[in-house]
């Protein structure tokens, strides 16, 4: 708040795409040196506006303003030349290269000769500052999404810009890390710099930001000083007029279905997993899961939930022990580009991939066809008939697919990993509601969230992962917290 | 987007190859070539005639056509084979053996045997690449193409030691009998049946992609090995290691149909690179089995135009494969090409 003109403009912005239009005439002001958050619902348009921003794509109409002059972006280039730096949803990284690489690879100084010891000191030192953990020597093709994500946003403030934008950095951080992010890009702008932060956690925006602007249908719906406006306010203006729906998932428990369904589903026995590499990844583990309920699971990364999930669903095999799964189990995994969808196929060979390995013979393409039309039906999916892409969706409506698929043949049981991610508050409510149908319907469910709030307002009871051992914790969001740093 | 994607399929080929082809005419503007007349031989020695047509240009697209499926099978695993001009070679030495080694005895089934023979011996010699695959992991792209060599040598091997001809002058087997041949399709033509089985064989693969969940399994593993194995649990390694198996199969078939279809006898020669063209033809038939009907057809008609240009015009045949080769290229390039311009444009996805 300390700069009184503008690092960063956009002005009447309009984008279309085809026929839709994801921006028509919005507009973004971002005051020097402050936070500014960015939010809306997905399809609102915050990424193309962040296209625009950074040169990644050409504006229809409208002008971009930077320090209040007006600027031409032709390539992205010129946007990083300017002193715009920006972290996208989708990483851009080289998988083959180490962490330290990368980042000195997104460098100013590309040409000079490459000083291992020294780029990786400069990773250690941005990462430790920013809470990100992060090892400068792996290679980014081993990390997880969630390392993927602190390196791309190391990369992005190595490069030391004024400006600098992030596309929902903390939507695959645990709490504790996306707070210390925030903690420290809050300090970053005490220092001078502009951050603008696209966020879907309201809560987020509202303790962190100095400035909020919502965008709605590719419209701004209100920009503000976060001291001048409310959470209410905010929620009115991201959601539209007509829908002020409150926003905790309101939970609905059909106590009499789960009485009847006691009986247990899922189960590790004394299971552990060693990894490839020969770590152990999670210690000997029990748990059972009953027909109707749903196990919440919350973990920081790597804390032995991705395992666990992955023993459930029946995706790997224990090291030792045994696991006992039911005929059918439906399976979300949390990252959809990578295992849950191929964009470039159709919804109906998305769909066939269900049950894949057990098919033979002739391909039932017309009966898969009506199977996407019900799923289409049932689940609202919007934006795709059976011959789109599944690309052709946006990441709401992927999500819906994903899990209208994994339900279609009502499985005995459900895993759901973040099943949320990225997603906007309808969107989420309605994955958790049909979660929630799922398991009151006879379903075992298993869902890891790294949102402890959503565990809470779904789960029946709840299990924490920390370093590779299983405890379960009362349903509390302070002693979730606690058990995921290992404080019991 | 669809509009887009057609043109990338069907027009972008075509530019490629006629890009290809300028580029070629200039280097030979700038060597002292007359592509001029060098266009003219070529022309006629691939369509000008009957004899051109049948003889020359479909004869040779008979075996790019087997083996531009067999290597769009592997691909579309995700499967890099470049070993089906191994195979290849596998496929002719073992139908040939069997052929010589059963004679006439046995009338025509020779001729079925020693196709089916070939068959396995292709699926064997894929089969060592698919093995040391999935057992140590070694890279199919290296096993499969230092395979080529040991085929090659062991075809030199037989030709000079157990198989040679009688008279021993010659590193060439002895001639197939009339048992042992498949029949020619025209008279006065060299083209032989074998031509029939490489389209029924390409509608087959169409229709095995398209419809059965065998070729869908392929499709998905060689489109994404994470999601065939989380959204579906599939065995992507048994899937790409069968993958790799059947594409041997058919490449050693097209082995089997040149020596018992054109040349009756083996010798190292009987490939001229066409396990390598073969790649050139899958890429440019965009993976498609009909497609790769047509580019088949377009590179036994530069090959049967490259000889007539030598011959003919005296121009050099090497800048033919000058042209497979930038045709790879263009082909590598275009999707690359298509995204930018549909980033640039704004047409692409958000």
């Amino acid at each position: 708040m300390s700069g009184e003109g503008f690092a960063l403009e956009l002005r009447g912005i309009t984008k279309r795409f085809g026929a839709t239009a994801a921006l028509n005439d919005a507009s973004l002001a971002v005051r020097s040196g402050s936070l500014h958050m960015l939010l809306g619902e997905n399809g609102a348009g915050k990424t193309t506006f962040l296209n625009i921003a950074t040169g990644n794509l050409q504006p229809d109409t409208g002008a971009i303003l930077l320090n209040g002059q007006p600027v031409v972006w032709r390539h992205r280039a010129d946007a990083l030349a300017a002193g715009l730096s920006a972290v996208y949803q989708h990483f851009s990284l080289v998988p083959a290269m180490t962490v330290a690489e990368n980042v000195a690879l997104a460098g100013p100084r590309l040409g000079a000769k490459y000083n291992r010891r020294e780029a990786e000191d400069t990773v250690r030192r941005i990462a430790n500052n920013a809470g990100l953990d992060l090892d400068p020597a792996a290679m980014v093709g081993d990390l997880s999404v969630a390392a993927q994500q602190r390196a791309e946003i190391v990369k992005a403030i190595a490069r030391n810009a004024p400006v600098l934008m992030l596309d929902e950095p903390t939507a695959v951080l645990s709490p504790p890390d996306a707070a210390q992010l925030l903690r420290w890009l809050r300090g970053f702008v005490s220092s001078g710099r502009t951050v603008v932060v696209i966020t879907h956690r309201i809560r987020e925006a509202m303790g962190y930001g100095d400035e909020v602007t919502v965008l709605r249908r590719g419209q701004t719906a209100l920009s503000a000083p976060i001291s001048s406006t409310s959470e209410q306010e905010v929620v009115a203006a991201i959601l539209g007029a007509t829908d002020t729906r409150p926003l905790a998932f309101a939970r609905q428990h059909s106590t009499a279905v789960r009485q009847t369904l006691r009986t247990s589903v899922l189960a590790l026995h004394a299971a552990s997993v060693i990894d490839a590499g020969g770590a152990r990844r999670l210690r000997t583990t029990s748990l059972e899961v009953r027909g109707g309920e749903v196990v919440g699971v919350a973990g920081v990364e790597g804390a032995g939930q991705y395992q666990l999930l992955r023993l459930l669903a029946g995706r790997i095999s224990p090291t030792s022990g045994r696991v006992t799964l039911p005929p059918s189990v439906g399976f979300v995994p949390e990252d959809r580009h990578r295992d849950a969808l191929i964009a470039d196929f159709s919804l109906v060979e998305n769909m066939a991939l269900r049950g894949i390995e057990a098919r033979r013979g002739v391909m039932p393409w017309a009966h898969v066809a009506l199977q996407v039309q019900s799923a289409i039906t049932a689940f609202d999916v919007r934006g795709g008939d059976v011959r789109s892409t599944a690309s052709a969706l946006s990441g709401g409506n992927q999500q819906k697919f994903v899990l209208a698929r994994e339900l279609a043949d009502a499985p005995q049981a459900l895993v759901v990993e973040n099943p949320t991610r990225g997603l906007d508050v309808r969107a989420s409510q309605e994955i958790l509601t049909r979660v929630r149908d799922s398991a009151a319907a006879g379903s075992a469910v298993v869902m890891y969230s790294s949102d402890i709030n959503e565990l809470l307002a779904t789960a029946d009871r709840v299990v924490v992962c920390f370093a590779g051992e299983v405890y379960e914790t009362t349903l509390d969001s302070d002693a979730i917290g606690r058990a995921m740093v290992g404080v019991r | 987007m669809s509009l887009l994607r057609r043109l990338s399929a069907g027009v972008a080929p075509a530019f490629v190859v006629l890009a290809a082809i300028a580029v070629v005419a200039l280097v030979m503007m700038v060597t002292g070539f007359d592509p001029v007349a060098a266009a003219q031989a070529a022309v006629r020695g691939a369509v000008g005639s009957e004899f051109a047509l049948f003889s020359a240009t479909l004869k040779r697209t008979t075996p790019l056509l087997m083996l531009g499926l067999a290597v769009a099978v592997a691909f579309r695993a995700g499967v890099l084979n470049i070993g089906a001009d191994g195979q290849f070679l596998a496929g002719a030495a073992a139908a040939c053996a069997f052929g010589l080694a059963v004679g006439d005895a046995a009338g025509r089934s020779v001729l079925l045997g020693a196709l089916a023979v070939g068959i396995l011996a292709g699926a064997l010699w894929a089969g060592v690449a698919a093995w040391l695959k999935r057992r140590f992991n070694v890279m199919e792209v290296v096993s499969t193409l230092l395979l080529n060599f040991v085929a090659l040598n062991l075809v030199g091997f037989l030709v000079r030691g157990p198989l040679q001809e009688p008279t021993g002058a010659y590193p060439a087997s002895a001639t197939l009998l009339s048992a042992a041949r498949l029949p020619l399709l025209l008279d006065g033509q060299r083209l032989h049946v074998g031509f029939v089985f490489s389209v029924g064989l390409a509608i087959a693969t169409w229709w095995f992609f398209r419809s059965t969940a065998a070729g869908f399994q392929i499709r998905v593993t060689g489109a994404s090995r994470t999601v065939a194995a989380s959204a579906g649990r599939l065995d992507v390694d048994g899937v790409q290691m069968w993958s790799l198996v059947a594409s041997g199969a058919i490449a050693g078939l097209a082995g089997a149909c040149e020596v018992t279809g054109v040349t009756y006898a083996l010798y190292e020669g009987l490939s001229p690179g066409y396990g390598y063209t073969a790649i050139a033809t899958a890429l440019l038939g965009g993976l498609n089995p009909l497609g790769i009907i047509m580019s088949a057809a377009l590179f036994g008609a530069l090959g049967a135009g490259a000889d007539a240009m030598q011959r003919d015009a005296g121009v050099p045949a090497e800048f033919a494969t000058v042209v497979t080769a930038l045709v790879v290229l263009g082909v590598l390039a275009v999707p690359g090409v298509m995204k930018n311009w549909a980033r640039i444009t704004g047409r692409g996805e958000q």
